[in-house]
């Protein structure tokens, strides 16, 4: 504030008072309403629950299967089953659970479908491959490697839980 | 720093004409309150008004989260309620709000009718109000079933038992209004399109329409 006496004419008074009390109003009759449109951005993100494949730990061996699920999807007032797979072996003593999308634009990877690549994933989108362990091969496509579940084992068969990026 | 940009409009459009066409004009000493505080009966109209935006805005945020199909419809309405955070609030405001429009509009036209503001010239400006009132009904109506539950299914079944009930043109009126034989998953659809679009489109017309009227002819004069 300056030391100068500063007069306020009743006009500027009346302008400032108005102006307050009318941006009062609105701020209480839309911040609620903004807030409520804002909602989903700003939940917390849960993590998922484990779900079981129906496919037992002594099942596995170190050549990549393709195992299919059911995965439930809660989507605020709409629940559903949704298909999931995911192609899953033994390397060593860990499972290794890879998600069967692909990195470069999202189409389904098969494990060693084209003859020219053996042993390797392959999307016949772009023809982008990935190692056994899910690494990208230089050179094509995908820019990282296949996406990775969370696996559990209970009771000796297999639970894949969330989905989690490699960079 | 408003200032600067408000002249930087207006140096180039020249804006101030027209809203000072609409704004700058005397508020005569019968209609002030803080004159007569009687004269807060002059406010009805205004709040009114301002009624009808609050509805109009809560009822845009409103469908962000509401689905009108009667399988999901309630499941929407309750998730809006009670997950979403001020989801409460804000359908509270729009359910409250409906029934205070109405009340607001009753006081409006009490004060139009006992200050006789209707008579010549205003007669048109009555009839656009007259108009408003029932678009205002209607949008009460047709916004009661939309919730899906039990309350709002009855209401229905029965404003449509009234419906059918007009001579000659009843039957006809309660299919269209029904989409049909039964009141179900048409209706949900047809009564949610007229509350959304048909009827505020009719509204906002309405609104203009009596707004433009009470600006030419100015408020009518004192008792």
């Amino acid at each position: 504030m300056s030391e100068k006496k500063h007069r306020v004419s009743r006009r500027q008074f009346l302008t400032y008072t108005l102006t307050g009390v009318g941006g009062f109003m609105a701020a209480g009759m839309l911040s609620p309403m903004v807030r409520m449109a804002l909602d989903p951005a700003l939940e917390a993100t849960g993590d998922s629950e484990f779900v079981s494949v129906g496919l037992g730990e002594d099942e596995l061996t170190d050549e990549p299967q393709i195992v299919n699920f059911q995965l439930e999807i809660e989507d605020a007032w709409y629940t559903s089953e949704q298909p999931r797979s995911a192609w899953i072996y033994k390397d060593g003593d860990e499972i290794i659970a890879l998600s069967p999308i692909c990195t470069h634009l999202g189409c389904t990877v098969n494990w060693d479908s084209n003859e020219d690549y053996p042993e390797q994933f392959f999307c016949p989108c772009h023809f982008g491959r990935f190692e056994r362990d899910g690494t990208n091969v230089a050179g094509t496509p995908p820019t990282r490697p296949l996406d990775v579940y969370d696996v559990e084992v209970r009771d000796g068969m297999i639970y894949l839980g969330q989905i989690n990026q490699r960079s | 720093m408003l200032q600067k940009v408000y002249d930087w409009v207006d140096e180039r459009l020249d804006i101030t004409p027209l809203w000072r066409d609409i704004a700058d004009h005397e508020v005569p000493e019968h209609v002030n309150p803080a004159h007569h505080f009687s004269a807060f009966v002059y406010c009805f109209g205004g709040l009114t008004f301002f009624v009808v935006v609050i509805q109009i805005l809560s009822g845009m945020f409103l469908t962000m989260y509401y689905v009108p199909d009667i399988i999901h419809a309630y499941e929407s309405v309750y998730y809006l309620q009670n997950e979403v955070t001020h989801g409460m609030i804000v359908r509270g405001m729009h359910h409250w709000g409906a029934s205070l429009v109405i009340v607001m509009m009753f006081l409006h036209t009490l004060r139009v009718f006992f200050t006789g503001s209707y008579k010549k010239p205003r007669e048109l400006n009555w009839v656009v109000g007259v108009l408003l009132f029932f678009v205002i009904l209607g949008l009460g109506f047709t916004g009661y079933l939309l919730p899906w539950d039990m309350k709002a299914y009855f209401a229905t079944v029965v404003g449509l038992e009234i419906a059918e009930s007009a001579p000659i043109i009843g039957g006809f009126a309660r299919t269209l209004l029904a989409g049909g034989e039964i009141i179900g998953a048409q209706t949900l659809a047809r009564f949610f399109a007229i509350h959304v679009f048909f009827l505020p489109g009719a509204l906002l017309g309405l609104l203009g329409a009596h707004f433009f009227m009470i600006r030419k002819q100015g408020i009518s004069g004192p008792l």
